[in-house]
């Protein structure tokens, strides 16, 4: 994505969003639902609409977990460590698609097919234990099971190129 | 064959099993048959048996089908044409009884319940306020709206209301000091931000039941002279934030939301504001920071009351969202209705989040003063594959875990502070033998160290030192006098930390040494872990 673009995109966000330093939250959640992190050169952009320096944006950003600084993986990774979870097995998950894909926690491969992380709980306690792939839910999930998708979508990666 | 109704869960927990695929499989069935006079599909928020989905259930009779796929359809479909008995291996099936159980209304997971809160979660369309409107939904409203708004005050703080976000504050005294406060902007505010490992009951019934947080919003505005709310949500949820944004849509379109709500005087408006994931906004004053554009750090006392001193400097309303759903209830039936219910201190009803090692996991919502035992073996249905009950977690990481002597305490905001633990936001995890208590009181200061704000030391510095002695307790090298450092530590966290993230963060350790210390000194003294579950331990 070149800058003509990145600065196209902003600006349509921030049409949307009127003005105010109120409205800091929502316009980075649009810059992230949009580019899947936020570009330097969209934190510089916001400031200046924002009358806001790239630090203050920053500050805010990096208090929030789901604020991304770094581009992410195509595929990304989002396995729960809420109690139910832990206590069901969600260590033991993690530890599997650790082995399968070759990545750890907070880390994206280089080839950015892949991000993962672990997140405080995705509400699905119900369904423990529990991760998530882009937005697809994934419940119940053994470690062997784990194996299993992982695998599989590690080999339609290699497929596919 | 006579008209029924088929109800299509579509939570998350459903969603995330496929509920999506059941609808269209449902349309196309039914117009093969010709039956589209005669079935009627809804699609509905969380049925609450979430560990169960796909869940499907045919009314009037409350036929309860349990893991229902696409390939189902046909035979169940088939079924209702032919007036057949309910197709046996998708019904729930009760272990005790030896045998299935067609109705939802005889499944002990059901009918040991009292729902208030979610009274509507699974039985309406969330999407369609035909529907809220058909269950009496704003009557609520229309009731407060011929009363004074000290007169809706006071109905509040009769009915004896405590805030459902985990702290129990008396909801009414709350209303008073916000309607009390001088000027004339104000805010009302729905906290819906839920970041409690363990919980969903928020995500719930904001899915399953949008406009009757909406209506508590409503209602909180007329008596308290707000003009503007904002609900905020989880980022996490955004089928949660959907169904607001349409619940909002259609209440302004019908006149519930915007100038002169229903030819009143009143003028209130609602936007939705989303969380971009900081544990501690949940705590009031970080909340309101949060949706200033700032870090959400918590203010540190003393200070002014957000009520008086809230968002942009202005008096501000903040509640939980499922205490926004109590109070149209309390407008249209009387406080009387809801101080009936609970114990003396702690009216209505609790919502819990009911998972962990149990049979029956799901949403649950139970009276006030019901006892731990009678939620985990009567609607949980015990602990699954013949393991021993350990403890039952309360509270999420602000909270304790309570031991199989303490099964017979009633459930209320005192019993559970008195025990160590905490109502919090309505998390219950249960945990058998196969459960390291040092680990758990591990992954809880893991947690509470991440999630510290970091802006006073005890919380930043404290949590970090707790959660670095747990570590080496559970891998084995404990040191003699661990076990006192870790009460110390926890301690005067409690006592000097700013807000009730650090306040409450030791609890999980103190609870877990008061119960279970015989696990620490197992891993301290010998090495050992009871449960089998640190691997350094074995």
């Amino acid at each position: 994505m070149d800058a003509q673009e990145i600065k196209t995109a902003v600006a349509e966000i921030l049409a949307r969003h009127s003005n105010g330093e109120a409205k800091l939250v929502p316009i980075l959640l649009a810059v992230q639902e949009h580019f899947g992190y936020l570009p330097p050169e969209a934190v510089q952009q916001v400031g200046e609409h924002l009358r806001m320096s790239p630090g203050q944006i920053y500050s805010v950003a990096s208090f929030y977990t789901h604020f991304k600084l770094k581009p992410i993986g195509r595929r990304h990774i989002t396995v729960c460590r809420g109690t139910a979870c832990h206590i069901r097995g969600a260590p033991q998950v993690l530890e599997e698609i650790t082995k399968v894909i070759g990545i750890n926690e907070g880390e994206t491969a280089k080839d950015m097919e892949f991000s993962l992380e672990t997140v405080a709980c995705i509400g699905c306690c119900a369904l423990a234990p529990a991760l998530k792939i882009n937005e697809q839910v994934h419940g119940n999930i053994s470690p062997r099971e784990t194996r299993t998708l992982f695998s599989a979508l590690k080999k339609g990666e290699k497929n596919a190129r | 064959m006579p008209a029924k109704t088929i109800l299509v869960c579509q939570g998350t927990g459903c969603i995330s099993g496929g509920a999506a695929q059941i609808e269209p499989a449902l349309a196309a069935e039914i117009s093969r048959h010709s039956l589209q006079d005669k079935l009627q599909i809804k699609h509905t928020g969380c049925h609450g048996f979430c560990q169960r989905g796909p869940l499907v259930v045919i009314e009037p009779e409350g036929t309860f089908y349990t893991h229902v796929t696409p390939a189902d359809i046909p035979e169940i479909v088939a079924g209702l044409k032919n007036n057949a008995p309910p197709v046996a291996r998708l019904l729930y099936y009760d272990d005790l009884l030896a045998r299935p159980i067609p109705s939802f209304h005889n499944i002990p997971f059901y009918y040991k319940q009292n729902r208030i809160v979610l009274r509507n979660c699974g039985f309406i369309n969330p999407e369609s306020i035909d529907d809220y409107l058909s269950v009496g939904g704003y009557h609520g409203l229309q009731q407060a709206l011929q009363m004074q708004p000290a007169e809706v005050v006071d109905e509040v703080k009769k009915s004896g209301l405590r805030g459902l976000g985990g702290a129990g504050f008396p909801v009414g005294q709350k209303w008073e000091a916000a309607a009390r406060a001088p000027g004339k902007e104000k805010y009302v505010i729905c906290n819906g931000d839920e970041g409690d490992p363990g919980a969903f009951q928020d995500r719930s019934v904001l899915e399953g039941d949008p406009h009757s947080v909406l209506e508590g919003m409503i209602i909180a505005a007329y008596a308290t002279g707000a003009e503007k709310g904002y609900a905020y949500v989880r980022q996490e949820y955004p089928l949660a934030v959907q169904r607001l944004q349409v619940a909002i849509t259609q209440a302004r379109e019908r006149g519930f939301l915007g100038k002169n709500i229903l030819g009143s005087r009143l003028n209130f408006d609602v936007e939705i504001f989303q969380g971009a994931g900081a544990f501690v906004c949940g705590e009031s004053t970080a909340l309101v920071l949060s949706i200033e554009g700032k870090r959400g750090f918590p203010k540190p006392m003393p200070r002014p009351r957000t009520t008086e001193v809230g968002l942009w400097g202005k008096p501000t309303l903040l509640n939980n969202v499922k205490t926004y759903a109590n109070i149209p209830l309390i407008l249209k039936n009387g406080w009387r209705w809801l101080a009936y219910k609970g114990t003396a201190n702690s009216k209505g009803t609790a919502v819990f989040s009911l998972t962990g090692k149990v049979v029956n996991s799901g949403l649950i919502e139970v009276e006030m003063g019901t006892r731990l035992r009678e939620i985990i073996y009567d609607i949980g249905g015990g602990i699954p594959g013949g393991r021993t009950f350990k403890a039952v977690q309360t509270g999420g990481p602000s909270g304790g875990c309570l031991p199989a002597e303490l099964l017979d305490m009633p459930v209320d905001f005192d019993s559970l502070t008195g025990a160590g633990s905490m109502m919090g936001s309505g998390g219950m995890v249960v945990m058998d033998q196969d459960t390291c208590m040092v680990d758990v009181a591990r992954y809880f200061l893991d947690f509470t160290q991440r999630e510290s704000c970091g802006q006073c030391v005890p919380c930043r510095v404290g949590t970090k030192q707790m959660y670095d002695i747990l570590d080496r307790i559970t891998r084995g090298r404990g040191k003699k006098g661990d076990i006192e450092l870790l009460e110390e530590l926890g301690q005067s966290i409690k006592e000097t930390s700013i807000c009730a993230l650090g306040q409450s963060a030791p609890n999980p350790v103190l609870s877990t040494i008061r119960y279970f210390r015989d696990e620490y000194e197992a891993h301290i003294q010998e090495g050992y872990c009871p449960a089998g579950v640190c691997r350094e331990c074995l």
